[in-house]
């Protein structure tokens, strides 16, 4: 089970476990240039008004355990992820 | 920052140059107080930010303050080219020997300040300068080295003054040089500068332009003289187009949007901008017959949202039925997240963007990923290897109906 929130261009899906995570949810919010998370209390949120807004930077990735955060490009059918 | 008269005065009387003894009056009452204190005839002057005062009634001659106040009840209720005054001006009639002209002002050209004087003043220097080319003395100066008096006599003599009359002129007009370099004038103008018959010089009308980038700078002086700083001081009211561009600009710290649509009236809207890329793909839509919808810029980097913002406001226009994005080339700014932008814009206004956006052409950062983003909604782009101009003119072919070779020729 995941947490997918797709815009028009870019997807952005967490693993369950990452997204109920209240300390990875605070990295991924500093990570982000484009505050693309939300922290809080319960883990992190994805904000759909933000989420067109990624740059492909991958910090959130990094910020990340492997597999848990995963970039969707919907233009071209690709991902990135760590 | 354009300066209302009454104020230009002031700057031009804080630089030590002679003026009349003028009153700025915001209510009949006021005329008429100052006429009193003046004595004699005046002038009362409408106090507005537009040309053509004379013609409209705005400048009246009174011989009385009872009169005074009834042309300052007129005027202040006189609107000109759209312009309420502020105010007026009541001035005393001078009994003038000669009118001359002199100015500083910002050659662009030359990246100099330049001294202008002229034996003829009191009309437009233009008309001058073209039919009697002799009158007109021009000097530049350093904008290193301080400026000197001899400079400044140097331009008043090419136009014939000799003895007093060119050691008072002489004053005039470097102080005025001074008044240009250290208030950041881009136009420093006194016109007519008027001889009176006791030899005296006196400025008795005053233009004055400010570098808006460097109105911070002068913001002390500036409320010492009365300047409302919120005052936009805009050359017309800014169309709904500029407003809404200016607030999504303003919402948005990340990079830049402009639009204006001030004169523009045609169908191909234009998202253009980066490296003088606005100005040149203007001309360039123009010069090839398209007829754009409005002028723009956009670069620094500008966020997806902001990149829509303008995009969905080009194509909002009344008349648009497409919209060219183009740029000369981009570093920080990324093609990708334009072209997100401007695909997200048509897609939110329910608008094919292949249809839509007749062409995409910004060359630069993350290109490989933003073609990847066109292909996909099937907008047609080019890169580097074909020119502004071949850009502006495919964009212009397929909104007047026709196709593009490969070339960029119309078919």
């Amino acid at each position: 089970m995941s947490v997918r929130v797709d815009d028009v261009f870019i997807g952005i899906e967490l693993t369950d476990e990452a997204a109920r995570d209240p300390e990875l949810a605070r990295r991924l919010e500093e990570a982000c240039p484009v505050d693309i998370f939300k922290a809080t209390d319960s883990g992190a949120e994805i904000v759909r008004e933000n989420v067109d807004e990624c740059v492909l930077c991958g910090l959130c990735l990094d910020a990340a355990p492997p597999g848990a955060v995963t970039v969707h490009k919907l233009y071209d059918e690709t991902t990135l992820a760590r | 920052m354009r300066f209302y008269e009454y104020e230009s005065r002031r700057i031009v009387e804080r630089a030590g140059i002679p003026v009349t003894q003028y009153g700025f009056c915001t209510t009949p009452e006021e005329a008429r107080a100052a006429a009193e204190r003046i004595g004699g005839p005046t002038v009362i002057k409408s106090q507005v930010l537009t040309g053509g005062r004379m013609k409209a009634g705005g400048v009246r001659f009174a011989d009385t303050p009872d009169e005074a106040a009834e042309h300052a009840a007129a005027i202040l209720d006189l609107e000109i080219n759209g312009h309420r005054p502020v105010g007026v001006l009541v001035d005393p009639k001078a009994e003038v020997e000669q009118e001359y002209y002199a100015a500083v002002l910002w050659d662009g050209r030359a990246k100099r300040p330049m001294m202008l004087f002229s034996d003829m003043g009191g009309i437009d220097i233009e008309q001058v300068a073209e039919e009697h080319p002799e009158h007109v003395g021009r000097g530049h100066l350093s904008n290193l080295l301080p400026i000197s008096d001899f400079q400044a006599k140097e331009v008043v003599a090419r136009v014939g003054l000799t003895g007093s009359e060119l050691n008072r002129a002489t004053a005039v007009l470097a102080r005025l040089a001074r008044l240009q370099r250290d208030w950041d004038m881009t136009l420093a103008e006194i016109n007519p500068l008027a001889r009176l018959s006791d030899g005296s010089f006196v400025a008795l009308d005053a233009h004055m332009e400010m570098e808006n980038e460097a109105v911070f700078r002068h913001r002390k002086a500036l409320e010492e003289l009365g300047v409302d700083l919120s005052d936009p001081r805009e050359q017309y009211e800014p169309s709904e187009f500029e407003r809404n561009v200016k607030a999504i600009d303003a919402a948005d710290h990340r990079g830049v949007i402009q639009g204006k649509d001030h004169g523009f009236h045609g169908n191909l809207g234009l998202v253009i901008g980066a490296g003088g890329g606005s100005l040149t793909l203007t001309d360039a839509v123009r010069a090839q017959g398209g007829k754009p919808a409005n002028y723009s810029e956009i670069g620094g980097n500008p966020s997806v949202a902001k990149a829509k913002g303008l995009a969905m406001e080009v194509l909002k226009k009344e008349g648009v039925d497409k919209i060219a994005v183009m740029m000369s080339i981009v570093s920080n700014t990324r093609v990708d997240i334009v072209a997100r932008g401007v695909i997200k814009a048509c897609l939110e206004l329910g608008k094919d963007p292949a249809e839509t956006i007749a062409i995409f052409r910004i060359p630069g950062a993350w290109e490989e990923e933003g073609y990847k983003i066109l292909d996909r909604y099937g907008v047609e782009y080019c890169d580097r290897s074909v020119s502004m101009w071949e850009a502006a003119g495919r964009a212009v072919a397929k909104i007047q109906g026709g196709g593009a070779s490969a070339n960029g020729e119309a078919s």
